[in-house]
């Protein structure tokens, strides 16, 4: 696990912590790494897993590290199959608050499957950064206000 | 030394170049200004309006490009080129079980392709067997699953090895698929001297993109040098070695960057083979590279004709070389996966034909023309002969295979070819200072060129620097039409089921003895630091399978994971 601290731009928010996640073994890291460079720059706090992660290792780590969002980066093809599989993991350990959102390479139609799974958002090749960070602090802003509740 | 152009005819466009642009330039410029306050290529070349002899002013002709089939064959490494023969155009193909992948070569090579090349799926990339849990649904899917010699002995049902040639993109087994490869071939009949292809076997890139890596920097080196020496003393056909700048471009590294992390890993590898005793001309002329074809066209002219002269210097003033074949660089071309886009996808065959373009421009040996499907999933058949048949438009209609390096002399590409070469020259050294490629992929650095590169080039579309059409201009609503993209279809459910039956049946119905002997004796000869191919091979006609040759190998030399780094 990597973690990098950098001074918010809004130093009175509790900063919005990311786990940017690689589940497999594939070894396609760009978007991950562009992403989690760019979700830093705008003042989250990120933690990058590396390659080649398990869904126990992701689910422990995100329990541990008491993330708000989940991000996987996936260009594989097999990400119905880890959705599920993460999904199913975070319910059994009692973390299913936590929202998961995916990225990468895959057919449109797969998009509502991951919606009909639980996957919060899927943001494909081409998607600007800045409306992933839009979205992303909207995710945590909802989850903040329902924890409230 | 003779200079192409004549002190006076220099002074002359001096002259009228700085009337030119004192006299009429301003006027144009005042009533229409220039798009851009920069143009610069990927590599953030910034390029003036106009090239003139005044930026060669130095040009040696004989010495920066000579003849084709001479050194430093800029202008190509074949005196004939594309006029006697055409590049192969080799479609980087495979899906699910090798049943899939043997009828899709088949259609491939109806459809006119002219050799074949091999993508595994991800278990076979890193080596492990179909039913070890770390393949678990992800059997199939990016590439075929060949855990074994039955399941090569099926991706060539019906296909003469010995009339192919084939590329094995697989790094950490290479030596596992190189013996299934050599192995179907034999029971095919075909004999040694007959077998021709390639196996990518580049270790070190492995460390900085494409990430399929398994063993240690410096043992998963010595294994692909244990390839390359087997290979060039066994398979006088066979290209052992690929040494592959598209994945470190894919990963996000300009084209400067891609040319000399390249070249880099290339010394490294002629080093660690000469180091074994081997001479430089007996195993130099196998070697064999791979770039990627991006879609800034001249840049990519510009890269691949450095490249051919970089590498001619290096062989034959570093390394002393004297087979003029030792200082050919050879070369594969894959257009630029990242350049494609889910956003209006058709458009990506356009981005396709312009990158093949400058492939052939460039004077590449084979090509492979990316699918517009990709961005969603592997290519469906239909796409996939979109894309072949974008290369054959460009061999035999377009004329631009007639002339051999028909863009030099141009003044722009010759001056951007020695731009490329010099800013790659300085990568190189800095490399050098470090002890060379091995040592610099252990310190993180080309690493962290990419990682930098790739983030500086996402912010560049993010601020309309770059500018992507469909993607940051031109964009549509389009979500119901990209849904209507015919995409490949196939179970992949059934074919992991189907590929872990296959791999259990090979266990139980192998010779308990025999299998036990052969990877006893690999493993022996892995810690004695022997070249382990020829105990690969017995093994693997033993039955063994690409899991467990790979547990014994990673059993002597260890793993390798990567530090977490953004």
């Amino acid at each position: 696990m990597s973690t990098a601290h950098t001074p918010s731009p809004h130093t009175t928010k509790k900063k919005i912590k990311v786990l940017v996640a690689k589940i497999g073994l594939d070894g396609h890291d760009r978007g991950a790494k562009v992403i989690a460079r760019a979700l830093r720059d705008a003042g989250f706090e990120v933690i990058y897993t590396g390659l080649r992660q398990t869904v126990d290792q992701v689910v422990a780590a995100a329990v541990q590290e008491d993330v708000d969002i989940i991000g996987v980066s996936h260009h594989e093809g097999s990400h119905i199959y880890v959705a599920r599989k993460l999904l199913e993991k975070l319910r059994e350990q009692g973390a299913e608050d936590i929202p998961v959102v995916m990225g990468g390479s895959i057919p449109l139609i797969d998009i509502e499957t991951l919606k009909t799974i639980g996957i919060r958002e899927f943001f494909l090749p081409g998607t600007p950064l800045k409306e992933i960070i839009e979205k992303l602090e909207n995710i945590a802003s909802e989850k903040t206000k329902l924890k409230q509740i | 030394m003779v200079k192409l152009y004549s002190k006076e005819a220099l002074e002359e466009i001096v002259k009228k170049r700085s009337e030119w642009e004192s006299n009429v330039l301003p006027q144009w410029l005042s009533r229409m200004p220039e798009r851009r306050e920069e143009f610069t290529t990927l590599s953030n070349i910034v390029l003036k309006p106009i090239y003139t002899p005044e930026d060669l002013k130095d040009f040696d002709y004989m010495e920066k490009l000579g003849f084709p089939g001479t050194y430093p064959f800029t202008r190509g490494i074949h005196a004939t080129m594309y006029r006697a023969r055409l590049w192969t155009m080799r479609m980087f193909s495979g899906y699910g079980g090798p049943e899939e992948t043997n009828e899709r070569l088949k259609m491939l090579i109806k459809a006119g392709e002219t050799g074949l090349s091999l993508a595994f799926d991800n278990p076979t990339l890193v080596g492990v067997d179909p039913d070890d849990p770390l393949a678990e649904g992800e059997v199939g899917i990016v590439g075929v699953s060949v855990p074994t010699i039955v399941d090569m002995e099926v991706v060539f049902r019906d296909i003469n090895m010995g009339e192919v040639t084939t590329n094995m993109t697989i790094n950490p087994p290479a030596p596992v698929l190189l013996s299934f490869y050599v192995a179907v071939a034999e029971k095919q009949g075909v004999s040694y001297d007959m077998i021709g292809g390639t196996t990518q076997n580049d270790a070190l890139k492995e460390f900085i993109a494409q990430k399929t890596y398994v063993f240690p920097p410096e043992a998963a080196v010595k294994v692909a040098m244990d390839v390359v020496e087997w290979s060039v003393k066994n398979l006088p056909k066979w290209n052992p070695i690929s040494i592959s700048g598209y994945h470190i471009r894919e990963a996000g590294a300009t084209a400067v960057q891609e040319l000399a992390f390249t070249l880099a890993d290339g010394i490294e590898y002629v080093r660690q083979l000469i180091a074994r005793g081997m001479d430089v001309d007996e195993f130099a002329p196998r070697l064999s590279f791979f770039f990627d074809s991006h879609i800034n066209f001249f840049e990519e002219i510009a890269k691949f004709r450095a490249a051919r002269r970089m590498w001619a210097k290096i062989m034959k003033d570093w390394f002393g070389a004297r087979n003029p074949r030792s200082m050919w660089l050879r070369f594969h071309v894959q257009t630029a996966g990242c350049s494609l886009y889910p956003q209006q996808p058709w458009i990506n065959i356009v981005r396709t034909a312009i990158e093949a373009l400058a492939a052939v421009l460039g004077g590449c040996q084979s090509l492979h023309t990316n699918s517009f499907d990709e961005p969603f999933r592997v290519p469906s058949e239909f796409a996939a002969k979109i894309a072949l048949r974008t290369q054959q438009i460009i061999a035999y209609e377009a004329g631009v295979a007639d002339v051999i390096d028909p863009l030099a002399g141009s003044y722009f590409v010759e001056w951007l070819t020695d731009e490329m070469e010099e800013r790659a020259w300085r990568y190189i050294e800095r490399i050098e200072k470090m002890g060379g490629m091995l040592e610099a992929v252990k310190k993180g650095y080309p690493q962290r060129e990419v990682e930098e590169a790739s983030y500086r080039f996402q912010k560049e579309v993010e601020e309309g620097k770059r500018l992507i059409v469909g993607v940051n201009i031109f964009q549509e609503e389009e979500i119901e039409e990209i849904r209507r993209v015919p995409l490949l279809e196939f179970n992949q459910e059934e074919i992991e089921k189907r590929q872990k039956e296959r791999v259990r049946k090979v266990r139980s119905m192998r010779d308990e003895a025999k299998w036990r002997r052969t990877l006893g004796e690999l493993e022996k000869a892995a810690e004695r630091g022997e070249n382990i191919v020829p105990y690969v091979l017995n093994a693997v006609k033993a039955y063994a399978t690409l899991g467990e040759i790979m547990g014994v190998l990673k059993n002597v030399y260890g793993t390798y994971s990567e530090p977490p780094h953004y």
